[in-house]
């Protein structure tokens, strides 16, 4: 079977977001770029399906040269090979997504895991649209992954549960935390990563259907006040909660 | 092109979720603002409270029944809802941002070739075009978004577009059967976590941290949420620990939440925490630590001992 996962570099969560000074995307100064934290759930079962069944697990990421370090980041994890879809402009999902279905036909991959989201612009859409684009089934945010033949029955996150999904493949599967425990990087690994040849293609372009306009710091929310330090303050929290919050 | 905005509304067992009303009011004031028709359709359920949503303005819902289409499918609801919309030509599409319209919306997107933006807070017009703003990067950044497609598809926040009161209630609503749904894709089953209010369509949350120094301890914070009619909410050390669920974790990697009231027991409010939770509306924290980082964004803040501090808070919730 022929596996792909696609995976986003994206900025570390920890990090400080400072607007650049075109007012429409951050300023990279001093922000880390890590391997999307759901991608490494995608890897780890990618892996792990291919362990059960054999076949190849290839890695695409659109992006820079920085990308690499994330491509190669799963490699070490354990993935056959990688690929740098190279892109300099600026993307929105939808021409994201159609150039990632482009290579994803290409490598002819009848299974793809994807994080559910990249903690970026945090859209948790690339997976359904991308499939949307290949005609492939799709099931978002799931936490349990079985395939039997070509039958795959996965399950999802739902608000107050979850739901039993049945479909075949070709399929795209997204990520959500739960679903596995992502392997460290071996030191054999690590190394055999090293030796890897990230192969480097320019990516498709496709028209963007939005554009961003602005870009904001969210106002920030005024700390309030510590209003005591022991339950002597409870009655007055509840008489603030009541009668100026007015939330219960 | 002349505008049309859609409203997709949304079914649980067979009654309408609240999100969909907020999705409502705002879909009405955007057709107000843009001067255009609107319509909401539902797909599946035997629901009897449809009229309620002529409450919020729109004049005309269409019901999609097939009994098979009260379960959710994403290649059935695809196919469904992108047909009728083609039918009655609108090219302005809302949904909730819930498991549903996350999933559902990008799929209706690529059908329609159309640009989409999610989990939208705030939807303002602008020559004609509708300007979206969204949070990204957890919450620490905002962008405004524009479709610059014919066709735009935009989900919703939940929590954040206040439906207010009902405007009028003279709609139409018509009832049209389905045949031939595409099921390649297709849940089985729905497996419901026993009895409980999801953290992620709470309004009030009572959320733990490791300061509730273990998974026994997690009594009081349940004991708090039940006077309260509050979710119970947990920091990612807890949900890491095994104390709780992961279905019950907020922020980066679990929930995001809009809560009116947000009460953080025991919880530092790291940043990976903050991104789930800090757009709620009031947020109170009982922590210790009176340099911990949640009473940075704390409406009101206890410094004590949640072992304190909270059966006091239930007992004076009980008077
Ligand atoms: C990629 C990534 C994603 C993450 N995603 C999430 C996420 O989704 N959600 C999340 O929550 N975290 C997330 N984290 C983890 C986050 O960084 C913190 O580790 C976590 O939120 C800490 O949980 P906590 O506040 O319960 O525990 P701690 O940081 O240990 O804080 C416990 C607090 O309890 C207080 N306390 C102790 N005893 C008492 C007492 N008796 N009375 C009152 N107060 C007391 C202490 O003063 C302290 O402030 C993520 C981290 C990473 C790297």
């Amino acid at each position: 079977m022929k596996i792909a996962v696609c995976v986003s570099h994206v900025p570390d969560t920890a990090a400080k977001i400072k607007i650049g000074s075109d007012a429409k995307s951050i300023d990279p100064t001093d922000v880390t770029y890590i391997l999307n934290p759901y991608d490494e759930f995608a890897i780890e079962e990618a892996l792990k399906t291919k362990e059960k069944f054999g076949g190849e697990v290839v890695i695409i990421s659109l992006g820079n040269e920085s990308n690499k370090e994330s491509v190669r980041k799963a490699l070490a994890m354990g993935a056959d090979n990688g690929i740098l879809l190279k892109d300099s402009g600026i993307r929105d999902s939808i021409s994201l997504s159609k150039a990632l279905a482009e290579e994803i036909k290409l490598q002819n991959a009848d299974l793809v895991f994807m994080g559910k989201q990249a903690v970026d612009y945090d859209n948790s859409i690339t997976g359904q649209l991308t499939a949307e684009f290949l005609g492939f089934n799709c099931v978002s945010v799931v936490i349990k992954f079985d395939i039997d033949g070509n039958k795959i029955t996965a399950e999802r996150e739902i608000e107050g549960g979850k739901e039993i999904v049945e479909t075949s493949i070709p399929a795209i599967i997204t990520c959500q935390k739960g679903l596995n425990e992502p392997r460290y990087a071996s030191l054999k690994g690590i190394m055999a990563a090293k030796k890897k040849v990230i192969e480097e293609k320019n990516a498709s372009v496709f028209e963007n259907k939005s554009e961003v306009i602005q870009m904001s710091k969210p106002v920030g929310k005024q700390a309030g006040k510590i209003i005591g330090k022991d339950s002597s303050a409870v009655p007055e929290l509840v008489r603030l909660l009541k009668e100026e919050a007015k939330v219960i | 092109m002349t505008n049309k905005i859609l409203v997709i509304l949304e079914q649980r067992d067979n009654n309408i979720k609240k999100v969909s009303y907020e999705v409502s009011k705002a879909g009405f004031e955007l057709s107000q603002k843009l001067n255009c028709a609107i319509e909401a359709v539902i797909v599946g359920g035997e629901i009897n409270d449809l009229s309620k949503i002529g409450n919020y303005g729109i004049k005309k819902i269409t019901h999609l029944k097939n009994s098979e289409l009260n379960k959710y499918s994403s290649s059935a609801y695809t196919k469904t809802i992108v047909e009728f919309l083609n039918e009655i030509g609108a090219n302005i599409i809302l949904i909730g941002n819930t498991s549903l319209g996350k999933d559902l919306a990008p799929r209706i997107a690529a059908k329609l070739d159309a640009g989409i933006a999610v989990d939208v807070i705030k939807i303002e017009t602008s020559e004609n075009n509708i300007i979206a703003t969204r949070p990204i990067y957890a919450g620490k950044a905002l962008v405004d978004i524009k479709i610059n497609s014919e066709k735009k598809v935009f989900t919703i926040r939940p929590n954040v577009f206040n439906p207010g009161e009902p405007t009028e209630n003279n709609s139409e609503i018509i009832v049209k059967e389905i045949s031939s749904p595409d099921f390649s894709t297709k849940v089985i089953e729905v497996k419901k976590a026993e009895g409980k209010l999801d953290v992620a369509e709470a309004s009030l949350i009572v959320s733990g941290g490791r300061g509730m120094k273990e998974a026994a301890n997690f009594k009081l914070v349940e004991d708090l949420a039940e006077v309260l009619g509050a979710a119970v909410g947990a920091s990612r050390a807890v949900v890491d620990a095994g104390w709780r669920p992961h279905a019950e974790q907020v922020g980066q990697t679990g929930k995001t939440v809009s809560p009116n009231l947000y009460i953080a027991l025991g919880i530092s409010g790291a940043i990976q925490h903050l991104a789930g939770m800090r757009s709620s509306k009031c947020i109170v924290a009982i922590n210790k630590d009176a340099d911990a980082p949640i009473f940075q964004i704390a409406d009101y803040g206890i410094a004590g001992d949640v072992f304190e501090v909270v059966p006091a808070l239930i007992a004076e919730l009980k008077k």
